[in-house]
């Protein structure tokens, strides 16, 4: 059977998985996979965001108040951090997608070094959280002036800056995998599929960040 | 065997006659699919081995039929279901007040006039009745068979629903929202009765104060007063005649003040600010019991009880200018 | 070509436990796959048999009500995640998929085998919780039972679905970009088997829907361990928030349910009459319409929860719509079988059940969509005799008749004709016994999730229990049997139903590689009228 298939493919690349017809098929393949991935990635952030749109038109003071309550430099900085990344990002596809083995790796770094710093600005935003004692649950204590259902807004923002770091994390890791490989001189001219769909996946990540940014940090803010 | 429940309330008939009609399509068409496939599974038996089929052509007319009949059916089943439904969401004027609390695992059921039951509903024949429930801890539902009448109780908030029962009796009454472990426990009996019985066993029992005295001590308890007093520059809006009034929100809505507005606000009260107030009051979520919420409202409902009076001519609640100017 | 069973094909190729844990091949997948759906059938059915006992008489009296809570919770769970979701794409999906279109295997063969370990991680994790105590929130976790007042092994079972929830997701995306992209030459959108669309259609209910009810059972198991109360009324959460978020999963996934098993039936009923599916581009579209309205129409699960009239108003006219596409199938099945040539073999048997059974249920369905008429049958026994009728009547019927027509196909084997009918027969009568009077009990009021029942109900409950003694005896007859086929069996030919399609044209049982050489489509799929002049299209 090796035989029929090494005859149907006579110089199969080594990168050709032997059930597609050829690497073009491939590619279009994990393209396709992984933008559907991305679909349902929006949809599992999707039960979140409608979670905020209800509570936030319900208990609007109290998520106004709240919302002030997080460290606005802190989350622009971040921000900025990331939309760099994805920056540094687009740079790694441009250069596997031309067998830039040095360069690939040098961009994958930035990469991994932004995407560190964000979640490490994030570990800063937590302890402070923590310190105030704005964590809901047991030890929560409900921010002067403001109505019981701040609590929510807390609730609803460790979720979803958690859950968004949760895919920060799993994306450095990744990241890991791609400069490994690519110091390896596995991404090719030909074939940088891999380094192509991590990236959409990191610059998806990143559009959840522009979503949740606005509406943790920005809508219904008071003066500075 | 019995197939449908008792008839005994004035939905009850409106809703067999629309099941009826179901179970004639419902009938007609499974019937009907069921002898097709019968007969043509034994008329076109394959007879030998190498048999091949006839040739049928497809017919876009054919489909068409088949979509739009059924199509016709569903939209029949659709406007009979909720002009149902409508009659079953408006209660009338004249209905009479009882308040519902649920509870793991039992039903609290509030007269006006004092009345407590417990798992236990006794109401008048041929009078409608509105109940306005809420519940303690998870999600009940109120069903009574009899009278196809069933409403889930969700916890912060409440429900009203409305229902006329038409035949003396004794009818089961079911929670029908599981609700833990006893949930099939938490039963209970409705007593249709004669007016003349009704009023006996109202007469009976000594209720020791109205749902609106009740409230109104809570009123005062919770010192709800300082604020929504009558005195001249309160800093809350006075109560008095709110209940089924139109009411000025400071965002420029207007809304009737009903049982889910007065609800809202007392637990909530940052969600809807009137016109001309500041937002001062605190939230009362968690310190109040959901009887006590019943209690305070059929309190203000008390201070509104000659609604026809100044009705919808009174002007608008909008408080005089000197108020707003005497708040920092 | 019988007497060939030496031949290399893919069960015989390699030995061994672990050419079959790290297997890529989509057929042995779909093996590991038949496993562990029926290891949680079993369960499931197990546990369905104890609720049944419990309601033979009208006081608890068998189990404490705790247990009989829990009962129903594990088989709710065990039934619809475990079984109902994973078994027909997990089994005959990935089985098939790639042998009609033609291809060699899914487009992520690691990814597929990825998916069976979640599935298997997954259901453990639930049946870990259930041999430690066990969760009695019901299926469908409402909050804040689930969240505050339960105190079981919540958490647990949540996280388990989560994990199984991933697998369902990796499952329909492995199958979107396999139909996608990995279609053998000459297979054009119109020429692909009709189980190859309703497998499309399921897929994409399957990416859409499943994200929610993870992030939504996340947040429950979040708010259970931090005290979070996002969905908690004493923190100003909103249960009918959850209700909804729960529901815009789980009515699609209704449709991730039924919709394979009507995929199957049209193979079976087209093959089985030796004719060319009547209305091949109205059952292929209306699985489409039925994918896209089934998003669409959640709201029709909370009529009595206080939502506003006219929420209520278009759900009920988009519930009342998803039934015309059903409909449509209904009839072109039927019209299928006219001046065909209809053999009554298995398949065909468990085909002509399910369309009955599937209309009747279907109908039932349109009950609960009228808003005036499902306030009363809301939340009793006229709903748990809806559902069952689509899921048992439907699906596991669907599910039965497609394990028959392909077991040749997938074993190599025969199975005993006789004992398979007599087995399909007790199953339809056991079945209807069951579930039928249940429609009657919940018209006369009894709720769901009783586990004492006023003493007028007990007639028909003792009818239910009856036939649910019989329809358990149906279903261990096909176990027992497709076993012992494995062993015994007669070899199957490769095409022993002289059906069309491209995975009756490669020896049963088909080689690793499927095809021989990669097969070339050159007609319309059913060409049964014609099939007699070109015989064989593979080399």
């Amino acid at each position: 059977m090796a035989d029929a298939a090494q005859a149907v493919a006579p110089e199969a690349p080594r990168e050709l998985r032997h059930h597609f017809v050829d690497l073009e098929a491939q590619k279009e393949a994990s393209a396709l996979g992984m933008w559907i991935f991305l679909v349902t990635e929006v949809l599992f952030f999707g039960g979140m965001f409608t979670a905020y749109v209800v509570y936030r038109a319900a208990y609007r003071r109290a998520f106004e108040g709240a919302s002030n309550l997080l460290d606005i430099r802190l989350g622009a900085f971040n921000t900025a951090v990331l939309i760099l990344s994805s920056l540094t990002m687009a740079l790694a596809v441009w250069a596997a997608s031309h067998g830039r083995r040095k360069l690939i790796v040098l961009f994958l770094f930035f990469t991994i070094l932004l995407g560190s710093t964000f979640l490490g600005v994030k570990v800063i935003e937590y302890k402070q959280k923590f310190d105030h004692h704005e964590v809901p649950g047991a030890h929560f204590v409900v921010p002067e002036g403001l109505p019981r259902q701040s609590e929510m807004f807390f609730s609803l923002y460790f979720c979803m800056t958690g859950l968004h770091a949760l895919h920060m994390i799993i994306g450095v890791g990744l990241l890991s995998w791609l400069v490994a490989k690519a110091r390896r001189g596995e991404f090719t001219r030909r074939y940088n599929t891999p380094v192509e769909m991590v990236g959409l996946y990191w610059h998806f990540v990143d559009i959840v960040w522009i979503f949740l940014f606005p509406l943790l940090y920005l809508l219904g803010r008071h003066t500075l | 065997m019995p197939f449908f429940p008792e008839q005994a309330s004035t939905f009850a008939r409106n809703v067999d006659h629309l099941y009826l009609f179901m179970i004639v399509v419902t009938a007609f068409f499974s019937l009907l699919i069921a002898t097709l496939v019968v007969v043509f599974a034994i008329k076109f038996h394959r007879k030998a081995p190498d048999e091949i089929a006839g040739p049928v052509h497809e017919s876009g007319l054919l489909e068409i039929v088949w979509t739009v009949i059924p199509l016709g059916l569903v939209l029949i089943m659709f406007f009979w279901g909720s002009s149902v439904y409508f009659r079953i969401t408006r209660p009338p004027a004249n209905a009479l007040d009882i308040y519902v609390t649920g509870k793991q695992w039992m039903w609290k059921i509030q007269h006006t006039d004092g009345h407590r039951e417990m798992n236990e509903l006794h109401i008048p024949v041929g009078q409608p009745v509105r109940l306005t429930m809420a519940s303690e801890d998870v999600i009940h539902s109120f069903f009574i068979p009899a009278f196809r009448f069933k409403r889930d109780v969700v916890p912060g908030r409440f429900a009203t629903a409305w229902f006329e029962p038409t035949k003396p009796g004794k009818y089961h009454l079911f929670c029908a929202e599981y609700c833990g472990t006893r949930h099939s426990n938490m039963i209970g009996w409705i007593y249709v009765m004669t007016p003349a019985d009704y009023q006996v066993w109202l007469s009976g029992g000594a209720p020791g104060e109205t749902l609106a005295s009740a409230g109104a001590k809570r009123f005062t308890e919770h010192a709800c007063n300082t604020c929504h007093g009558d005195q001249p520059g309160a800093r809350g809006p006075s109560l008095a005649g709110l209940f089924g009034k139109e009411i000025h929100l400071q965002n420029g809505q207007t809304l009737i003040a009903d049982e889910a507005y007065i609800r809202e606000s007392i637990v909530n009260p940052q969600a809807k600010i009137v016109a001309g107030y500041p937002p001062i009051m605190p939230t009362f979520q968690g310190l109040i019991s959901e009887e006590g919420l019943l209690q305070l409202i059929a309190y203000i409902k008390s201070l509104s009880s000659a609604p026809a009076a100044a009705g919808g001519m009174a002007p608008a609640p909008t408080p005089a200018p000197e108020r707003k100017s005497s708040m920092p | 070509m019988t007497n060939e069973s030496r031949r290399e094909n893919y069960l015989n190729v390699r030995y061994g436990v672990k050419s079959w844990l790290l297997t890529t091949d989509h057929k042995r997948i779909a093996i590991l796959y038949l496993i562990g759906v029926t290891f949680f059938f079993a369960i499931g059915g197990i546990f369905a048999g104890l609720i049944r006992l419990e309601l033979l008489t009208p006081p608890g009296d068998v189990f404490q009500s705790e247990t009989y809570n829990k009962l129903f919770t594990t088989h709710g769970v065990m039934m619809i995640f475990f079984f109902m979701i994973p078994g027909i794409p997990g089994v005959l999906g990935n089985f098939l998929i790639p042998l009609m279109i033609g291809a060699k295997d899914v487009a992520f063969p690691r990814l597929n085998l990825l998916s069976w370990y979640l599935y298997i991680i997954g259901g453990l994790t639930a049946l870990w919780a259930v041999v430690h105590g066990g969760v009695d929130t019901g299926w469908t976790f409402y909050t804040p039972y689930s969240t505050v007042y339960s105190n079981d092994w919540v958490v647990v079972t949540a996280v388990g679905i989560f994990i199984a929830g991933f697998s369902s997701i990796l499952t329909g995306l492995n199958f979107l970009v396999t139909i996608h992209t990995m279609r053998a030459p000459g297979m054009t959108w119109m020429r692909m088997p009709l189980f190859c669309w309703g497998m499309y259609a399921t897929g994409i209910i399957q990416i859409l829907g499943t994200p929610v009810i993870a992030i939504t059972l996340l947040l429950v198991a979040a708010e259970r361990l931090f005290y979070l109360g996002i969905f908690n009324p004493a923190q100003g959460g909103d249960p009918v928030l959850f209700q909804h978020l729960f529901w815009f999963y789980s009515h699609p996934a209704v449709y991730i349910m039924i919709l394979p098993a009507m995929a199957v039936i049209s193979e079976l009923v087209t093959a089985f009459s030796r004719k060319p599916i009547f209305g091949y581009k109205f059952i292929a579209a209306s699985s489409i319409a039925i994918a896209v309205l089934s998003f669409l129409v959640w709201g029709h699960h909370m009529f009595v929860s206080g939502q506003s009239v006219y929420a209520g108003l278009v759900f009920s006219i988009i519930s009342f719509m998803v039934a015309i596409p059903s409909a449509i199938k209904v009839f072109n099945w039927t019209a299928t079988l006219y001046r065909g040539s209809v053999s009554y073999q298995t398949p065909l048997l468990y085909a002509l059940g399910f369309i009955g059974l599937f209309t009747f249920g279907g109908l039932t369905g349109l009950f609960l969509a009228a808003l005036g008429l499902d306030i009363h049958v809301h939340d009793t026994y006229f709903i748990v005799a809806h559902f069952h009728y689509i899921m048992v009547g439907g699906t596991i019927m669907g599910y039965l008749g497609g394990l028959h027509f392909w077991w040749p196909k997938i074993s190599g084997k025969l199975y005993p004709e006789l004992w398979s009918r007599v087995s399909a027969w007790v199953i339809f009568i056991g079945f209807n016994l069951t579930f039928f009077p249940q429609f009657i009990l919940g018209y006369l009021g009894m709720p769901r999730r009783y586990h004492a029942y006023p003493p007028e109900f007990q007639v028909l409950n003792v009818m239910s229990t009856a036939g649910a003694s019989i329809l358990g005896v149906g279903y261990v007859i096909p176990l027992v049997y497709f076993i012992w086929s494995m062993r015994y069996g007669k070899d199957a030919a490769d095409n022993p139903w002289g059906a069309t399609g491209l995975e009756w044209q490669t020896p049963s049982p088909p080689p690793t590689e499927n095809f021989p050489t990669t097969p070339v489509v050159t007609g319309k799929p059913y060409d049964y009228l014609t099939a007699g002049e070109k015989e064989v299209a593979v080399g």
